[in-house]
């Protein structure tokens, strides 16, 4: 899928790259921060794989587990061929401590990958600050220490994206580990330029007016201003409509698929009548 | 702003250093290392958090860019050094003034210029020779204000941004007035020149010229689009001549004392008593996702509590399904604890921004508890809880608070004792042990009786007493305030002055 990318996104994305670096993609919801990770996986041809942070997130999901029901198999067999004098204890302990036992996880996972991957770790700010200090070590050094078997170090350094909706502050150590981008609503000609990318059979002044009444919309003073994928939602339902050219009262009767609170819904549309001019 | 595919761009970045650029990079080393050490430092004298690492990260990036792209080079910066938006004005104003000097013979040439009318072009060609530096000079001279005026307009129309960029030139060293080693600010030149470029006229006629264009005129909504688009259009060519005065100011005083009268605080260390508009207007911005912050935080502790102890009577009657033996431990959950608060605020003259970012910040945190009663007074007091219920817009309650509220008693001046006594006698017997009160002034009392006892009242009955004051600690208890005599009942005096305090004082209440 083709990323409409601008000066920062794709300057930020090449260090990433260059530097090794992990990239903290911040920005409100819906503009596209985890598209960016998706679509650079696609670009490079990698893997991508997705860690889904969550409340309550621990090692055992984000990081590897000890398959146990397996362990405990292979000493029942031990039991069973125990006639047979084969193994002593310090074999068997060595054996369910080994590779074949380990259930790997997303953050794992990409670290013993073979070839290239992305690594995305998505809304890292659902995950209490005490569970971030889990992935500093991976995002600083590229490896894991597994205190039964040692340390894992990456094959090959993945390019590593966590997305945040900024709903509390991350932790500085964290934030040192990663270089920072910012991704905002995009200005006018790009998001123009994304509708008529992603929205097929769209004509080029129904994405203009689009556009330009997205811009409007977002200058009031909302509870949710509407996003990039709010936009193109918008966009389709238009175009199956088959709207060719907007007016107010076509807008007003689809409003609600751009903003979702009613509060909302009922300033836009009473702004949106109005006559700019009486409102000075 | 110019978009691309992503992937173009890359191949773009590569190619560009494969020409070898880093070997421009390395020639440039020695000095480009004292401009960034300067620059950090200025970031961190601006109140940014750069560490050691972050400062070694920015200066290996900057290895793998091509310096000659400007924007690249920014946003290689701001990565690695800049890691919280609310930042982000600092570090491009600082940006802009160590590195306008870099900046300013790139600019013009890089833009698509695409003139159909033969004398704009040629114009244009005149100007692109034209050194900043050297405005008086130049070839514009010729031209009358008149033209200049009506070539603003045109490119404005046309949306040109190449053009704009001179003329907003060309307008700084006609009509600023500058001169070098004058002691004035910035603001002082930006003000003459945008009051010479006329622009409200300028939109008004450009509003004018689009409707006349328009076949049967123009509905509503096409003018209001129309309108957004021009002021957009507008708003840039004031931050090109804003930046044009600061190139200038930057080449006469040296990029050092510029930065220096730039700096402005961040916004979590804005005062609030001292806020000017604009200040205000971010501040606005910033208290938002600070709610949301506090209302997830404090969300996540209900849900986080620790056990209870054992719940005895529970365990023996599940022991009855295993034989009479406690095979299962009940405990006991603490119930979540349901405060209701009340604050009671300060809302004359001399704290009234203070007051309202309190209001606000107490009502986007109404949800989390189970009650939030506001009071307001200045020497009378008066309830304002109902302002803010169902109310979709918080604007709108405060314009109410601000004109409905029955709160001048006598004078309209700060009593603190008439609106405590006030409101120990109506709604005294409504604060229980579940309440917590929140008390928000400076304390300046002019000079009447300050009937501490109230304070003391509510104290025992109540679940917690704070004050919050915007004052500086060190002017409390100076002229006619009295905080620390209140401050003794109270189970807390917070200075509170800023965004950052605030925070800090929130969450402890959590």
């Amino acid at each position: 899928m083709k990323y409409l990318a601008d000066e920062g996104i794709a300057g930020v994305v090449y260090l990433a790259d260059r530097l090794g670096k992990p990239v903290l993609v911040e920005g409100p919801a819906g503009v596209g921060k985890t598209q960016l990770a998706k679509s650079v996986a696609e670009m490079a041809g990698s893997r991508l794989i997705r860690l889904q942070c969550y409340e309550g997130l621990d090692e055992s999901k984000a990081l590897y587990e000890w398959n146990y029901k397996k362990q405990l198999l292979r000493i029942q067999t031990q039991r069973v061929s125990e006639e047979a004098g084969a193994a002593t204890w310090a074999d068997v302990e060595e054996d369910i401590f080994s590779e074949p036992f380990l259930l790997t996880r997303p953050l794992l996972e990409a670290i013993k990958a073979d070839e290239p991957v992305v690594l995305l770790i998505d809304e890292v700010d659902r995950v209490e600050v005490e569970t971030e200090a889990l992935l500093l070590e991976i995002l600083s050094d590229f490896q894991v220490s597994i205190p039964e078997l040692g340390t894992v170090s990456a094959n090959q350094i993945p390019l590593v994206f966590l997305t945040s909706n900024n709903t509390r502050e991350l932790s500085e150590a964290l934030k040192r580990r990663c270089l920072f981008l910012h991704i905002d609503y995009p200005q006018l000609e790009r998001e123009k330029e994304i509708v008529l990318t992603r929205v097929p059979g769209i004509t080029e002044h129904l994405a203009d007016q689009i556009v330009r009444i997205v811009r409007s919309i977002r200058s009031l003073e909302l509870k949710k201003h509407p996003s990039v994928s709010e936009t193109l939602d918008w966009a389709r339902t238009l175009v199956l409509l088959g709207i060719e050219s907007i007016d107010a009262e076509q807008a007003k009767e689809t409003l609600h698929i751009l903003l979702k609170y009613q509060s909302d819904i009922a300033k836009a549309s009473k702004e949106l009548a109005a006559s700019p001019a009486g409102g000075r | 702003m110019r978009h691309f595919d992503l992937a173009q761009k890359m191949t773009d970045y590569q190619r560009a250093l494969g020409d070898g650029e880093l070997v421009a990079a390395g020639r440039h080393g020695g000095s480009m290392l004292d401009v960034l050490g300067g620059f950090i430092g200025e970031l961190r004298a601006a109140g940014l958090p750069v560490s050691l690492t972050e400062n070694l990260d920015a200066m290996e990036a900057v290895r793998h860019i091509p310096l000659e792209d400007r924007e690249a080079f920014k946003y290689a910066l701001a990565a690695t050094l800049v890691k919280n938006n609310a930042h982000w004005k600092a570090f491009e104003t600082i940006f802009e003034v160590y590195f306008s000097m870099r900046g300013s013979q790139w600019r013009i040439d890089d833009g698509d210029v695409d003139l159909e009318a033969d004398d704009l072009e040629r114009l244009l060609d005149e100007l692109m020779e034209q050194a900043p530096q050297e405005g008086h000079g130049g070839a514009m001279e010729g031209l009358s204000p008149e033209q200049l005026a009506e070539m603003l307009y045109r490119a404005l129309m046309d949306g040109d941004e190449a053009l704009l960029r001179a003329l907003a030139r060309q307008a700084v060293s006609r009509y600023s007035g500058m001169e070098p080693g004058r002691p004035v600010g910035g603001t002082y030149y930006l003000y003459r020149t945008l009051r010479q470029l006329d622009l409200d006229a300028v939109l008004e006629r450009m509003l004018q010229a689009s409707q006349e264009q328009a076949d049967g005129g123009m509905t509503p909504l096409e003018e209001r689009l129309a309108r957004d688009e021009f002021e957009s259009r507008i708003d840039a060519l004031r931050k090109e001549v804003e930046a044009e005065i600061r190139r200038r100011l930057v080449a006469d005083r040296g990029a050092q004392a510029m930065a220096k009268t730039l700096r402005k605080p961040l916004p979590e260390d804005i005062e609030f008593m001292h806020a000017t508009r604009d200040e205000l207007v971010s501040l606005r911005r910033a208290i938002y996702p600070l709610t949301r912050k506090l209302a997830v935080r404090l969300a996540r502790k209900r849900r986080h509590g620790r056990k209870g102890p054992l719940d005895f009577r529970n365990t023996v009657r599940h022991s009855l399904s295993y034989g009479g033996v406690p095979a299962e431990p009940k405990f006991r959950y603490p119930r979540p604890a349901k405060p209701e608060i009340m604050v009671i605020a300060d809302i004359s003259g001399s704290v009234a921004a203070f007051a309202r970012f309190t209001l606000q910040l107490v009502y986007a945190i109404s949800s989390q508890f189970s009650r939030v009663r506001s009071f307001v007074f200045i020497d009378g007091i008066d309830e304002v809880t109902s302002y803010f219920e169902g109310i979709e817009d918080l604007t709108e309650a405060v314009h109410r608070v601000n004109t409905e509220a029955d709160v001048v008693w006598v004078d309209g001046h700060s009593d603190y004792g008439h609106a405590f006594e006030k409101f120990w006698a109506r709604w005294g017997k409504e604060v229980s042990p579940k309440t917590s009160v929140i008390l928000l002034g400076d304390a300046r009392n002019n000079y009447h009786a300050s009937q501490a006892w109230v304070v003391h009242e509510i104290r025992n009955k109540a679940r917690h007493v704070y004050w919050l004051n915007p004052e500086p600690r060190s002017y409390w208890d100076t002229g006619d305030s009295i905080v620390s005599q209140y401050g003794l009942y109270c189970d807390g005096v917070y200075e509170c002055r800023n965004l950052k305090q605030l925070e800090k004082f929130v969450e402890q209440l959590g």
